[in-house]
């Protein structure tokens, strides 16, 4: 699921439930998220190496 | 208000003698909380009737020859996440206040086994779910300085009770930094072990995988001896190390970047006493410290979200408001986010092993702030303006996420007075020569104070 995506469908939960407050924090945890899924240690299915030292290359 | 009060060190062996009854110390530290409680509200139950009891069987046991250690006839307090028996376990909130512990925690038996006072249970930041104490339903947790401000969190009704003697140590938790936050915050010692040394069964959880339990002390030969007795080893006394030819790694880069500016000051000036006092201190970073804070957020989240899924359906009112929006956005994390955390904290637990591998242990401060004024949204630091919890987390997460011990050690004050703590990184498993490492620090430290 893309962020963006995420973001809407917790945003629509969020006023469903009437928390508006919840909404502006989960834009924050989108920002969050997205340095998470940025990380240049995350697994790639390519074969490109994370930079993890202890897996090889495929 | 005084500020001056023993250390469990210099006060135990006059218990020993029966030069100092134990009853008189329980007295005098349940005065002490009668008369600030009104304004630092650093407790939730006082459990006065109990700690005279205990304490006037400690001086007949005394008496008697049977003298069980330095925390005999000793006042000590419990922040409101750990089991007393017979005692309300509220974790700050209304969700709990009926709750009565039916049993002593691990922790809280031992402490009584080894003949501790317990005066009652500290006021803390609701669930442990926060970095500044003022988010509680029996309201806010003051700074012992100046009640205007935080004491730190979430242990920080302890903090601010070891510091103006309403107990001698207290037990905290830390799952972010929760023991060393408010420890740096109201300048006494707090001690995150290494992950696992000490039970947290019989504690109300945030986040298993990073909950830590860990004293908060006058001194890091209490905090070691409260150390010992919590973990069920004998205590040992505490030989400092000497410092001359110790090699430590000075963070730098993420961990430095943004610190308030007398923060910083205070503490390059402690770096620089260790280094008089013959230790080689050398730079150091960790590549990715940059994505620590995204980690530990997705895991601690849906960690916290998961043990509080059930009552934030059931009972979304009980909780303060914003604890309750946190935990909501909890339940948000993604399962490959998670798995993307979980990834991510393998890097940075090598990283800091790496950083580990030249050097005896790690400094930082513990807090890149001063206190913050209770309501702050946001501090002044170099660069800017920062998010009050990310700067309270930004030193301190990164060893939760690493399992690594770590304890904060006062190393000075801003201009007003308000405390700054120095942040010490130990090997893992090693807890017991990071204490002794921090011992020789103190002493460096105090001896230019």
């Amino acid at each position: 699921m893309t962020i963006e995506q995420w973001l809407e469908d917790a945003r629509m939960d969020a006023f469903r439930r009437q928390l508006p407050d919840l909404a502006t924090l989960l834009e924050g945890l989108a920002k969050s998220t997205a340095a998470l899924r940025a990380a240049e240690w995350n697994d790639d299915a390519s074969g490109r190496a994370p930079i993890d030292g202890d897996k090889e290359s495929q | 208000m005084s500020d001056v009060h023993p250390t469990i060190a210099s006060i135990a062996p006059r218990v020993a003698k029966g030069e100092v009854r134990a009853e008189t110390l329980a007295e005098e530290a349940l005065a002490r909380i009668a008369e600030l409680q009104p304004k630092l509200n650093a407790f939730i139950t006082v459990t006065a009737d109990e700690a005279l009891a205990a304490a006037r069987q400690a001086d007949k046991d005394i008496a008697g020859g049977r003298y069980l250690g330095p925390l005999h006839g000793i006042p000590i307090s419990l922040k409101d996440l750990l089991d007393m028996r017979g005692v309300p376990t509220t974790a700050a909130s209304r969700l709990r206040a009926e709750h009565v512990a039916r049993r002593d925690a691990p922790v809280t038996a031992r402490l009584r086994a080894a003949g501790a006072v317990l005066v009652g249970k500290t006021n803390l930041h609701e669930f442990a779910f926060g970095t500044t104490s003022e988010d509680s339903a029996w309201g806010p947790a003051r700074h012992p300085m100046d009640p205007t401000r935080s004491p730190g969190g979430s242990s920080g009704g302890s903090a601010a009770g070891v510091r103006t003697g309403m107990s001698f140590a207290s037990v905290g938790t830390d799952t972010g930094g929760s023991i060393r936050i408010p420890a740096a915050a109201c300048g006494v010692v707090g001690l995150k072990p290494t992950w696992n040394e000490i039970s947290a069964d019989g504690v109300v959880p945030l986040s298993r995988q990073f909950d830590h339990v860990g004293p908060l002390a006058r001194s890091v030969e209490d905090a070691s001896a409260m150390f010992d007795i919590m973990r069920g080893t004998a205590v040992t006394a505490l030989d400092a190390s000497p410092l001359r030819g110790r090699r430590f790694g000075l963070l730098s880069g993420y961990f430095m970047d943004r610190l308030d500016e007398h923060v910083e000051a205070a503490v390059l000036m402690a770096v620089d006493q260790l280094r008089r006092a013959g230790a080689v201190v050398m730079e150091v970073t960790l590549p990715h410290a940059a994505d620590i804070a995204a980690i530990y957020l997705h895991l601690v989240l849906a960690d916290a979200a998961a043990y509080h899924a059930k009552t934030l359906e059931a009972r979304p009112a009980a909780y303060t408001p914003n604890v309750r929006l946190r935990l909501e956005m909890g339940r948000h994390v993604l399962a490959e986010d998670y798995v993307r955390a979980l990834n991510g904290r393998r890097v940075i637990a090598r990283e800091v092993e790496h950083a580990l591998e030249k050097a005896d242990a790690l400094l930082l401060p513990a807090l890149s702030i001063p206190a913050p004024p209770l309501g702050q949204a946001t501090m002044p630091v170099k660069g800017g303006q920062e998010p009050v919890r990310t700067a309270m987390l930004r030193c301190t997460q990164p060893f939760n996420v690493t399992s690594h011990p770590a304890i904060s050690v006062p190393c000075g004050h801003t201009p007003q007075r308000l405390p700054v703590g120095l942040q010490i990184v130990g090997r893992l498993g090693q807890t017991s020569e990071l204490l002794r490492i921090a011992r020789s620090i103190e002493a460096a430290l105090d001896a230019h104070a």
